[in-house]
């Protein structure tokens, strides 16, 4: 294919003029992508109105999509569910016999420990998930992890509040617009999550690596204890986050930590909780202390 | 059993006369921007992931109707479409006006550079330009993120790289919708 004949204005004053034009706003769009960036970068909430209103406006198209997921995935796993019926059968049998026993010890463990709860005067504030919603969107071409809700502030929804499947932690809010919500993903090297072991309680965070990995740090170092299988749950530190929600399993143990997979794959929650703030004071309290203080020395997040 | 209408094999078969028409002027102008803007819009797909698995589509139309057509759209095109796909992508506002700012003038370039353009030349154009595209925007949004990502966009790159000829060819079926014959004279 020849060249296109367009970009040579000849004689023409006003054709290269025009062309002349183009080049300067196009540089000058350069420009100002920088500008933009900077400012981003410096303050990343600085645009959040507007993603807001353009998540507003796709809102509809992403409800559809939501719903055709769900559609999507129960067809496919009842077709695949005839494949292995006759073993997959036996298999749950044996299982609920099991876990019919388990309750029963269960039910009465619960009940001991109302008792000596009672007995210590410990109150558990029981929360209310603010309202159920739906993933309608992620950002599955760029390497930051969003997703994005089709409820929003009208629904009571506020920025930092966690959001939860029912397999395990998603993420948490951090823009708001009337009807939709973004929230960071766990997989967002942004989100770092207070955990414990779920066996021993030995203390530990999560912190994403946008590749659909997590990495699991330990806070103690020293010989790493940690196993393939692992299961790791919220801590409730931090005060964001509410204790025991499964965040993440390990599956590669390495020096210092592990790599592990996500309890819950956000592309399999139909339906997603969104939390209260879990000790919403404590949180004020830091960051107004933070604020207080000044900010950190290394630029901290 | 009643033979169900075929769909015409051409989307210049869809419209009956073609004399004294021509294309309507909202669309030849406007469908390239539409098709670049709802591309942009792919985070609304049903995926669902927890890791970037697809490919810069919005970009991948941009670079394909700029090869196509390179006068249709202009030079400063990035700046608008840019600001657009960033409201989506969840990129840092700035990053894909920066990106696709440069890569039209890039195209530009290479165009001033090459009297002559085939398929396999465009291919590896665009290969370079998506390359250097996501790489620099795994580096913004690690700057973002206020921690050094790592680079996880090869997986990425192959697929897009793969896939650019399919947009192609869908860019170019868009081409031909684009100038039906469909505004009486």
């Amino acid at each position: 294919m020849a060249r296109s004949q367009d970009r040579r204005p000849g004689f023409s004053r006003r054709a290269q003029y025009g062309i002349f034009t183009g080049y300067v706003v196009a540089v000058l769009g350069l420009v100002a992508g920088v500008v933009l960036l900077i400012v981003s970068l410096v303050n990343p909430g600085a645009f959040g109105f507007a993603r807001a209103a353009a998540s507003e406006i796709a809102r509809p198209a992403g409800q559809a999509g939501a719903e055709t997921r769900v559609a999507g995935q129960s067809i496919f796993a009842a077709i695949g569910a005839y494949f292995n019926a006759g073993r997959q059968n036996a298999a749950l049998s044996r299982e609920v016999a099991a876990a019919r026993a388990n309750a029963v010890t269960m039910r009465a463990v619960q009940q001991e420990n109302a008792r000596l709860k009672a007995l210590l005067g410990i109150v558990d504030p029981a929360q209310r998930p603010v309202t159920a919603a739906r993933l309608i969107g992620s950002t599955s071409a760029s390497a930051r992890r969003f997703a994005i809700l089709n409820v929003g502030s009208t629904s009571g929804v506020r920025a930092g509040q966690p959001v939860r499947a029912a397999a395990g932690l998603v993420g948490r809010v951090i823009e708001v617009g009337p009807d939709t919500a973004r929230v960071l993903l766990v997989t967002d090297p942004e989100n770092v999550v207070p955990v414990r072991r779920a066996s021993d309680g030995l203390p530990a965070f999560i912190q994403g690596g946008s590749n659909g990995r997590i990495e699991i740090r330990l806070i103690n170092m020293g010989i790493n204890p940690v196993h393939k299988g692992d299961v790791f749950v919220t801590s409730g530190s931090g005060g964001i986050y509410p204790p025991n929600i499964p965040v993440a399993v390990a599956t590669t143990p390495h020096r210092d930590g592990a790599e592990g997979h996500l309890a819950s794959d956000p592309s399999e929650a139909d339906f997603v909780l969104v939390l209260p703030i879990f000790q919403q004071n404590a949180v004020a309290a830091l960051a107004e202390s933070q604020k207080v203080a000044g900010p950190a020395p290394d630029g901290g997040n | 059993m009643p033979v169900l209408p075929r769909l015409p094999a051409r989307p210049e078969d869809l419209v009956r006369n073609r004399i004294n028409r021509a294309p309507s002027t909202w669309l030849a102008t406007g469908l390239p921007w539409a098709s670049i803007m709802l591309a942009s819009m792919a985070t609304f797909s049903p995926i669902v992931s927890s890791a970037p698995v697809l490919p810069p589509l919005a970009f991948m139309v941009l670079l394909a109707w700029r090869m196509l057509r390179p006068s249709l759209l202009p030079v400063w095109a990035g700046l608008p479409l840019g600001l657009w796909d960033d409201l989506f992508s969840g990129q840092p506002l700035g990053s894909a006006i920066i990106l696709w700012s440069a890569a039209m003038l890039a195209m530009e370039a290479i165009d001033g550079r090459f009297l002559w353009r085939g398929f396999v030349q465009d291919w590896l154009a665009a290969s370079a330009l998506l390359a250097g595209y996501l790489v620099l925007a795994a580096t913004f949004a690690g700057l973002a993120a206020g921690y050094p990502l790592p680079l996880s966009v090869g997986p990425q790159l192959l697929l897009s790289v793969v896939l650019f000829p399919v947009v192609n060819r869908a860019v170019a079926l868009l081409d031909r919708i684009r100038l039906l014959p469909l505004r009486r004279l």
